[in-house]
């Protein structure tokens, strides 16, 4: 089955191998006619499966989090945004010089509730990928996601981002155009935007490129989504000179959304269905969904003045060191 | 090893390991010049120009006024977040190389007698990557800057975030901007230098947002480290790509400024952004 793809779904490509073949209906007159009862063979297949697909990807390492993160089938922002609001309309441009792709934004209503709404589109066939430059945005799209928060600021809506990018775009343009200047002046901007802010990374979140997304109030991160200051393969290459040294690098990054929470760095782990976000998708948007409606329901009640100095503080809080005295030992610092 | 002597990197060792060398060949134009007459000269080789990287010590000896700095929050240190491989021998060495206790150097000072808040980054440890330390010292520099009513400088030489933090590092380039936020609200400015090399995580956050940008002539300067590259930055980059004055040419940085006009400089844009004499506030 194309589902289960990687090499640590064996078990469980089998097992639906399996049932795939028993759920035909020639099966049944054949199973019939030996006298074999197939509803208890698929049934205890079926336990068999769910009791494999619980040991597999309850277990995932880092690096098979990796993968799941950069899915070909996972929910993109796009698909969050259908499968999550009321409508949505898209707005285009960073009325500076072009429109990137690689970063959608607009509006769209929550359970009623107006706000605007922004993320990396990765593009799902290579043609739109293309198009949207495999989700790795330029300043140019940094900018746009700037303007619909600054405009849903003006008028009092919260705004919620979708984090899923390799990175930003590194190429000649991007730098011709700024993409480090925007990404910093995102995430100065987003720290004081007036209004309440969630991001959630839904698959990977590569780096500059995620964080210029990703300031918050309230961060959540899907269950086998990555959040990463250098991709795997990037950082194995200067620790070991060796790209194919991936996995260890993802060990060594503790890259998952558990170690995120762990280090006090996001708030939340949304549960995916069982199999990943890809295997159903609506599951994995209604998850989603209540998790955001929760958390906007929660800022939404604080003072605005409450909320910025939470939000400032909460990034001030993040960094672990030590404070050593003259001559002394390092002895641990709360902030 | 003669070719490993006059390689790129290699030299840039032997120079470290030789403080007192006769002679070393300049990164620049590779000819041979007299230590002394770079002593003498800013670390600027006066045959071609080129500009050494400078120590954070060094630096703040020839931009701040003689013995007017006073070093704040030199007692942190870094810690190991990820437990990540090497780490914790990664900063002994460092520490050992640089003198310091991590990629950055702050307090206050007067230039010009003009008082500033300053930072001065030093590449020497851990290529001026910043994590936890660098952050804090930033954003600390930054708030130091509105509880006293100074402008910021930051001399910025940094590869970027530094990988051995992982997320932590990364959560820096947002807490670091946001502290600039903050002190621009406050009315107050922030003026940033970026010297050789000033890249990634920290071109991308803080060093991107000073009021005013100046930078050192021939720095490098820009997003995707070179090292980092996995991706394909295209077939025709231009020769500057990537330096100071690529940057200057696309409208990110104010100012080429050689080193010896840069106290001066900033003595001229700090008197002209004085908070004390902002009107309307």
């Amino acid at each position: 089955m194309a589902v289960s793809a990687f090499e640590f779904e064996k078990p469980i490509a089998e097992l639906e191998e399996l049932l795939g073949a028993l759920r035909a209906p020639e099966k049944r007159a054949e199973a019939e006619a030996q006298g074999i009862d197939l509803d208890e063979a698929i049934a205890t297949l079926e336990g068999q499966l769910r009791q494999a697909m619980r040991q597999v990807y309850g277990h995932l390492t880092p690096w098979e989090k990796t993968l799941m993160a950069r899915h070909k089938d996972r929910p993109y922002s796009l698909d969050m945004i259908r499968l999550i609001f009321d409508d949505y309309m898209e707005i285009s441009g960073d009325r500076l010089c072009a429109n990137d792709e690689a970063i959608v934004a607009g509006f769209a209503h929550l359970a009623g509730m107006p706000l605007a709404v922004t993320g990396q589109q990765k593009g799902r066939d290579l043609k739109e990928r293309q198009r949207r430059n495999f989700g790795s945005a330029r300043a140019e799209g940094f900018r746009k996601a700037l303007r619909v928060a600054q405009l849903a600021a003006r008028f009092g809506k919260p705004v919620v981002s979708f984090v899923d990018t390799a990175g930003a775009a590194a190429d000649l343009r991007a730098e011709q155009h700024g993409v480090s200047e925007a990404i910093a002046r995102n995430l100065a901007a987003f720290s004081v935007l007036p209004v309440p802010t969630v991001a959630v990374v839904i698959g990977e979140g590569g780096s500059g490129g995620a964080i210029a997304l990703g300031v918050a109030d309230r961060v959540l991160m899907l269950e086998h989504a990555i959040y990463s200051v250098i991709a795997p393969e990037g950082c194995a290459a200067i620790l070991w000179h060796d790209k194919a040294k991936a996995a260890e690098a993802a060990d060594a990054l503790r890259l998952t959304a558990q170690s995120a929470l762990d280090l006090g760095l996001i708030d939340e782990v949304v549960c995916e269905p069982l199999g990943g976000a890809h295997r159903d998708p609506a599951a994995a948007a209604a998850a989603v969904r209540e998790a955001l409606e929760r958390h906007l329901a929660e800022i939404s009640a604080m003072d605005r003045q409450e909320l910025l100095d939470r939000r400032y503080r909460r990034l001030r809080s993040f960094g672990v060191f030590g404070a050593v005295a003259p001559g002394g030992d390092a002895s641990a610092e709360g902030e | 090893m003669a070719a490993g002597w006059f390689g790129r990197r290699s030299k840039a060792k032997a120079m470290e390991s030789v403080p007192e060398g006769i002679a070393t060949k300049c990164g620049g134009c590779g000819e041979i010049v007299f230590a002394k007459d770079l002593d003498r000269n800013m670390q600027v080789c006066l045959k071609c120009g080129h500009h050494h990287r400078l120590s954070a010590r060094a630096r703040l000896a020839i931009t701040v006024d003689e013995e007017s700095f006073v070093e704040f929050d030199l007692d942190l240190a870094p810690g190991d977040p990820l437990t990540f491989p090497d780490y914790l021998a990664k900063q002994s060495a460092a520490e050992a190389r640089s003198g310091l206790r991590d990629a950055m150097v702050t307090g206050v000072a007067t230039i010009d007698g003009l008082p500033v808040s300053i930072g001065v980054a030093d590449f020497a440890f851990m290529g001026g990557s910043m994590g936890s330390v660098v952050g804090e010292k930033v954003a600390r520099a930054m708030e130091r800057g509105v509880e006293k009513r100074l402008p910021v400088v930051i001399f910025s030489a940094s590869g970027g975030a530094r990988m051995q933090e992982g997320l932590v590092a990364l959560m820096q380039m947002a807490k670091t901007s946001a502290a600039v936020a903050r002190l621009q609200a406050a009315g107050l400015p922030f003026i940033s230098v970026l010297t050789d090399p000033t890249t990634g995580g920290v071109f991308a956050s803080y060093a991107s947002l000073g009021d005013l940008i100046l930078s050192e002539p021939g720095a490098i300067v820009g997003f995707a480290g070179r090292r980092v590259g996995n991706q394909d930055l295209g077939t025709h980059l231009p020769a500057n790509f990537q330096t100071s004055e690529f940057q200057l040419e696309h409208g990110m940085v104010d100012r080429i400024v050689p080193r010896k006009d840069m106290r001066p400089t900033l003595a001229y844009l700090l008197s002209f952004l004085s908070p004390e004499e902002t009107h309307g506030r």
